[in-house]
């Protein structure tokens, strides 16, 4: 009877309604949208990099062929039929129209030749291979040379740090490469095999999934568990004002003088509630799966892992109520329970993860992180969709949110129960 | 000899923080069949009182029983055994009327069928049979009250707190409100009544107490409280006499 009378209650609120179904899915839309250009423009689709080039030669060449195999960055180097001067990009990059624009000197490829060979032959003539090179190619050293990178003050460290490296490993191997080759052709061995230019050392990212499933994480991945988290945690708001409505308008004078017991008014609730979080789910759900793909947007895998995912926000569902059920008992007024729920529940979702990762964040609020139920249930969410991993993966994590509703709840009881002693 | 309902025995209450007691040794008896009339000024101690006995707040010191069960030691039947009616409309406005009368009678232990016919009767009662299925919430505030009164009785217990019953309702709904309270009596429920309409009080009251400064000052039948103060026609007059003038809005 008392969940039909919640579930009555709520279908009688249009606002409540809205504001428990159809905003978060609108939350979940525009987020991914938001974050999956973000995605795309690192991962994805292939970000426009401005070239200024007054080499024009087999550096030019090397850094166009490494971009174009690279295939997330394309290379610009002529706007409206005309090569790109330095001050054009610059001005460009700073004013965001492209993130990166990169300037190669004159002279940059004939320079390091002169450069390599320059040494190369002075190695060689402390060895006195041939004394006649070293005079062939003697003269005044050549000045250093510096590749110009802009990149657009808005840009993320992380992508500078990227770009940086690879354009400093390439021009690495260009150096290298030119070393191998000079020593060759000052050797008098062209097209000697002993040299080998190819690359000793390399990388291979191995898969570390258990069964062989690998899922590659994409903006949908992460922000259908996130936001649902979100959108089930934010069920703290309606649920403290709706007990502390039933104490400002009576009905809980009715309650407190029946024998029904808080705990199992509060029971009622959780049942009423937990319903609502779980249909909440299913819509986020149903938009990653079904929506998203019309939008443009990944769609979320759910193959194989509903009933995972459906004891996790089980879980976190009831944590959240636990939360609410705790404020709205504490909470003597509508105008004390809204603010606070919500700012508590946007704080535990900036603690848990859902704004920024965990990993981004400084070592003290990840530290922090783990005191959020919303972390727990997120963990949750990754260990399954993202790690593979079965029931005993998420174990911990359902356990945590089981137990934080048991705390929660029993607070309730226990602050109600002193407060007829007042 | 009546069968004593409500035994109360030195019941005292001190709020936290506060110096002075909201109810002070007060022991009182109640018998079966009796409609008792707690009257007094605002902040005398009635509603410290009633709420002890609803079980809303424990007392500091003192026991009381209720059909015989205590409250240390059988709270849950003696909250089964009574009924609540507050001054506020503790209704859910956008619940029905018979959704509103199903669900407190369901926290009474009513449910299925029973529950359902029971609503119907008590509506019809007061006649509100045309407006069950309708919205608490656009009811006048004489419906209200009266809705308010059978959300407490549908259970039928054996004694029934009533507090301000009939404030703010038009001649109607308050002739409808006393004649079924008196119709309950008949049957045998004893009521605990509380209000400061002295003439309502004077007409429909077996015994009075009147209580002031969380003691108990005087006790008695309507006419005996009259006759004990000398030029008094009323129970108005004796109320003043005993209380004073002054306001007492503290």
């Amino acid at each position: 009877m008392s969940i039909k009378k919640e579930l009555l209650l709520l279908s009688r609120d249009i606002g409540g309604i809205v504001i428990l179904f159809v905003m978060p899915m609108m939350l979940l839309i525009a987020v991914t949208m938001v974050q999956s250009g973000s995605f795309d423009s690192l991962l994805g689709t292939r970000m426009q990099v401005l070239l200024v080039d007054h080499d024009q030669d087999s550096i030019s060449w090397r850094i166009r062929q490494s971009f174009a195999n690279d295939g997330a960055l394309e290379l610009i180097d002529q706007l409206g039929g005309k090569p790109i001067l330095e001050s054009e990009a610059k001005g460009l990059v700073h004013q965001g129209d492209y993130q990166l624009a990169i300037v190669l000197p004159k002279d940059l490829s004939k320079d390091l030749q002169v450069h390599v060979k320059q040494n190369v032959s002075k190695i060689l003539a402390e060895f006195d291979f041939s004394a006649d090179t070293i005079r062939a190619t003697g003269g005044h050293p050549v000045a250093a040379k510096e590749i110009k990178l802009y990149f657009d003050p808005a840009t993320q460290a992380a992508f500078k740090t990227a770009v940086r490296m690879s354009i400093d490993k390439l021009v690495s191997n260009i150096e290298t490469e030119a070393i191998y080759s000079t020593f060759q052709s000052e050797l008098g061995e062209p097209g000697d095999s002993s040299f080998t230019e190819q690359q000793f050392i390399s990388f291979k990212e191995m898969d570390d999934s258990a069964n062989g499933r690998s899922v590659i994480p994409n903006a949908a991945q992460h922000n259908v568990p996130a936001w649902a988290l979100f959108a089930i945690f934010f069920i703290v708001v309606p649920l403290s004002i709706n007990i502390v409505k039933e104490k400002s308008q009576g009905t809980m004078v009715r309650i407190s003088t029946s024998p029904t017991s808080y705990g199992t008014f509060l029971m009622g609730k959780t049942a009423g509630y937990l319903l609502v979080s779980l249909i909440q789910f299913y819509l986020m759900l149903l938009v990653g799966v079904y929506i998203f793909p019309y939008l443009g947007l990944q769609h979320f895998q759910v193959k194989g892992y509903f009933l995972l995912l459906s004891l996790i926000a089980f879980f976190s569902g009831l944590a959240a109520i636990g939360l609410g059920m705790l404020i709205g008992t504490i909470a003597s007024t509508q105008e004390q329970s809204a603010p606070f729920g919500a700012t508590l529940t946007v704080v535990l979702a900036a603690f848990g993860g859902v704004w920024v990762p965990v990993f981004l964040m400084p070592n003290i609020m990840q530290k922090l992180s783990v005191l959020s139920p919303m972390n727990w249930g997120l963990n949750a969410f990754y260990d399954v969709l993202l790690r593979n991993g079965g029931f005993k993966a998420i174990l911990p994590a359902i356990i945590l949110l089981f137990l934080f509703f048991i705390l929660t709840l029993s607070i309730a009881i226990i602050y109600d129960k002193k407060k007829k002693t007042v | 000899m009546s069968k004593i309902v409500i035994h109360i025995d030195s019941l005292s209450k001190k709020y936290r923080g506060s110096q002075e007691f909201a109810v002070e040794n007060l022991s009182l008896t109640i018998v079966q069949g009796e409609i008792f009339g707690l009257l007094g000024p605002n902040g005398a101690g009635k509603t410290t009182l009633i709420s002890m006995l609803c079980g809303l707040i424990t007392p500091s010191e003192g026991t009381f029983t209720i059909h015989d069960f205590s409250y240390h030691e059988s709270p849950k039947q003696l909250k089964a055994s009574i009924g609540v009616v507050p001054q506020d409309f503790a209704l859910y406005p956008s619940l029905t009327a018979k959704e509103n009368l199903c669900y407190f009678g369901s926290m009474y232990g009513l449910k299925g069928k029973m529950l359902g016919d029971k609503a119907d009767a008590a509506l019809a009662s007061l006649g509100l049979a045309g407006y069950k299925d309708k919205q608490v919430g656009t009811f006048s505030g004489g419906m209200k009250r009266r809705i308010n009164l059978l959300a407490a009785v549908l259970h039928e217990p054996a004694v029934l707190f009533l507090d301000e019953p009939t404030v703010g309702v038009d001649v109607h709904s308050k002739k409808a409100i006393m004649g079924y309270l008196l119709e309950l009596n008949a049957q045998g429920t004893t009521i605990v009544y509380t209000s400061h309409h002295l003439q309502e009080a004077q007409e429909f009251c077996t015994r009075v107490g009147i209580i002031e400064s969380g003691k108990l000052w005087r006790i008695g039948s309507p006419e005996a409280l009259i006759a004990s103060i000398p030029q008094a026609n009323n129970l108005e007059d004796v109320f003043i006499d005993l209380t004073g003038r002054g306001f007492r809005d503290g």
